[in-house]
């Protein structure tokens, strides 16, 4: 395992730079733990306040200090991401594994829910949901959502493992050796499946996230609640860019483009990793 | 012959579904809300003026009538249906009596027009460089250009319609920030409006098509690398076939197939994309009405909006699956 990480960072210079940059916003988010002032109170400290030795990255107009208050947005944004990514892996592995072992018309019933899903725009969908649900959407409620939606894309992929594991000379040992059906997905096939569920799981967080941005920019969550998306919005309502606080705008973009970027590597570096071929040419094999 | 007819029976079989589920899904989610729609109109409608009692009894009668809550859930779903193949779904409350779908065709062409125009140049754009890319690997130009695209494709939709609209706004105001065409023009089939018109998708095109640049990008160099060293391209050149007829003919048509599927696959993220965008650029398609619709609390306006775009992205698909066997000889064979 150390040593997969030690040839990822030494010949892989996207995976080290995508470490460095997720790194980063982990230590920042997380920094939150540890926050002074509650990141919901308003009229904390002066308003209006640019960059300086005191107030790092500045003090919105509603009093706030941005440091601790994007500190409090990653660690909420990324937590959301995290969750819909742990819970829709779970329901791609599930399909992804029966449909590809069990064939037949499992495999087709399956691959037809999954065709429509992945064809469903989930962005009305979304919005519909915040329209009946309104205030009553929190997080988790949206996080369940969007976890049914996240699935389709990776469960084809993992399908398509799965099919080649399934005539594979030590599946069929443990099947005569007498395993169920469920032994063998989770005990053989899993872990052969799990490289992609890693990377998958980068680009379902960098999906997720950036749902949750776009329907908090437009007011749709529950915008007391500090995510990336309502301090982009609260930074909107209060026309930043038109008065001239533009460390509000520009310094979460900086930091959203900054996690996205480093998700993003991750995912790219770890899906090249997958493939031995290009693997071997990275090294100069 | 027969394997096409088949094939498209399938797909239209599909496109059939994903409409039935998707509407479906709508009407669970309304019906199992917590709250009334009726209630939650008489709210907004009450908050701003001063109805008498009797007036909100008899208004709550009539939006009881109109959105057929209080009967039972399986009647409610048929007429739901039949509401729907009638293309009724009732008046638009923020432009009362205007009937919801009409509002909702009234933006469909700028949606379309946006969606089409950036899909179609991102899908050229990408594929090309892309391409190029997975042939030609060492040069400059080509790994520079997926650096910068594949940097902007994990950025949302809405960051980089805003970083785009800081820049051209604030920094370089040159291009049009808002609106679908300029207050001076009338709307029309004259130059000017033409103009008008494009000039102002510029800017929400332009962010569609940089977010959809890199995967296409990412995609078609993957694949292109892959087959470049299959055995019949290096016997084309050894046998001395043009690098042009190489590349164009034997490699980018083959890698074409996959990313023809591909663009069915992302059709509905593109559209959320589109709609969102819309709504940074205040262009006034579908997008920005399905924001004005719930900030207005306009229910009807709200389902008409997701309906169409469901029926609409369902049908998109099936039209990019049926190209799918004109490229793929095996398909048809089949």
């Amino acid at each position: 395992m150390f040593a997969v990480f030690r040839d990822l960072i030494r010949y892989n210079v996207e995976f080290a730079i995508g470490l460095v940059l997720v790194g980063i916003m982990v230590i920042f988010a997380s920094l939150s733990f540890f926050s002074p002032v509650d990141p919901s109170m308003i009229y904390m400290a002066i308003p209006d306040q640019p960059p300086s030795a005191q107030y790092w990255f500045g003090t919105n107009s509603r009093g706030q200090e941005l440091f601790w208050q994007l500190s409090a947005a990653f660690k909420n944004s990324l937590i959301f991401g995290i969750t819909v990514a742990v819970l829709s892996r779970i329901i791609s592995i599930t399909v992804g594994l029966a449909a590809g072992y069990l064939g037949g018309w499992v495999d087709r019933v399956l691959m037809f829910i999954n065709d429509i899903f992945v064809a469903v725009p989930i962005f009305p969908i979304l919005v519909l949901f915040y329209f009946v649900l309104r205030n009553n959407m929190d997080s988790f409620t949206m996080a369940l959502i969007l976890a049914c939606f996240g699935w389709p894309f990776d469960a084809r992929l993992i399908r398509s493992v799965a099919l080649g594991l399934k005539h594979r000379e030590f599946t069929r040992h443990a099947v005569f050796a007498g395993m169920s059906t469920r032994k063998v997905l989770l005990e053989e096939h899993l872990p052969y499946v799990m490289p992609i569920v890693f990377s998958t799981f980068m680009n379902n967080m960098l999906w997720s996230i950036g749902m949750e941005v776009t329907l908090a920019v437009l007011g749709f969550t529950n915008i007391n609640n500090p995510t990336i998306g309502t301090v982009l919005y609260w930074a909107n309502s209060h026309s930043a860019m038109v008065v001239g606080v533009w460390w509000w705008i520009v310094i979460p973009v900086i930091l959203i483009v900054m996690t996205f970027l480093g998700l993003f590597l991750l995912a790219v570096s770890m899906n090249e990793y997958i493939d031995p071929r290009s693997r071997l040419r990275r090294m100069g094999a | 012959m027969q394997g096409y007819f088949y094939f498209v029976a399938k797909r239209a079989l599909l496109m059939l579904a994903v409409i039935f589920f998707g509407v479906s899904a709508m009407f669970l989610v309304t019906y199992l809300s917590p709250i009334d729609p009726v209630e939650q109109v008489l709210g907004r409608l009450s908050a701003r003026s001063n109805l008498s009692p009797e007036a909100i009894a008899s208004t709550r009668e009539a939006l009881t009538a109109m959105f057929g809550t209080g009967q039972p859930m399986l009647t409610q779903y048929f007429n739901f249906w039949t509401r729907l193949l009638q293309g009724d779904l009732g008046a638009s409350l923020m432009a009362f009596p205007t009937p919801a779908m009409e509002l909702v065709m009234r933006g469909m062409p700028w949606t379309l027009g946006l969606l089409l125009t950036s899909t179609v140049i991102t899908f050229i754009i990408g594929n090309l460089m892309g391409g190029l890319a997975g042939y030609f690997q060492n040069n400059r130009f080509f790994k520079a250009f997926g650096i910068v695209t594949m940097g902007l494709q994990p950025i949302p939709y809405y960051i980089v319609a805003f970083i785009i609209l800081i820049i051209f706004g604030f920094l370089w105001p040159v291009l049009p920030i808002s609106g679908g065409f300029g207050m001076d023009v009338r709307p029309g089939w004259t130059m000017p409006f033409i103009l008008s018109v494009l000039q102002h998708s510029l800017l929400p095109a332009l962010s569609l098509v940089l977010v959809g640049l890199g995967g296409w990008f990412i995609g078609m160099r993957a694949l292109v690398s892959n087959i470049v060293t299959e055995d019949y391209v290096t016997y084309a050149e050894l046998a001395g076939v043009k690098r042009d007829t190489i590349v164009g003919a034997y490699v980018m048509r083959n890698a074409l197939v996959p990313q023809v599927t591909a663009l069915a696959m992302v059709i509905g993220g593109v559209f959320s994309g589109t709609i969102i965008t819309e709504q940074v650029f205040n262009y006034p398609g579908m997008g920005s009405l399905l924001v004005d619709a719930v900030n207005a609390g306009d229910y009807s306006t709200v389902l008409a909006v997701c309906t169409v775009s469901i029926t609409a992205v369902a049908f998109a698909i099936f039209i990019v699956d049926l190209l799918h066997p004109l490229l793929d000889p095996r398909v048809r064979a089949e």
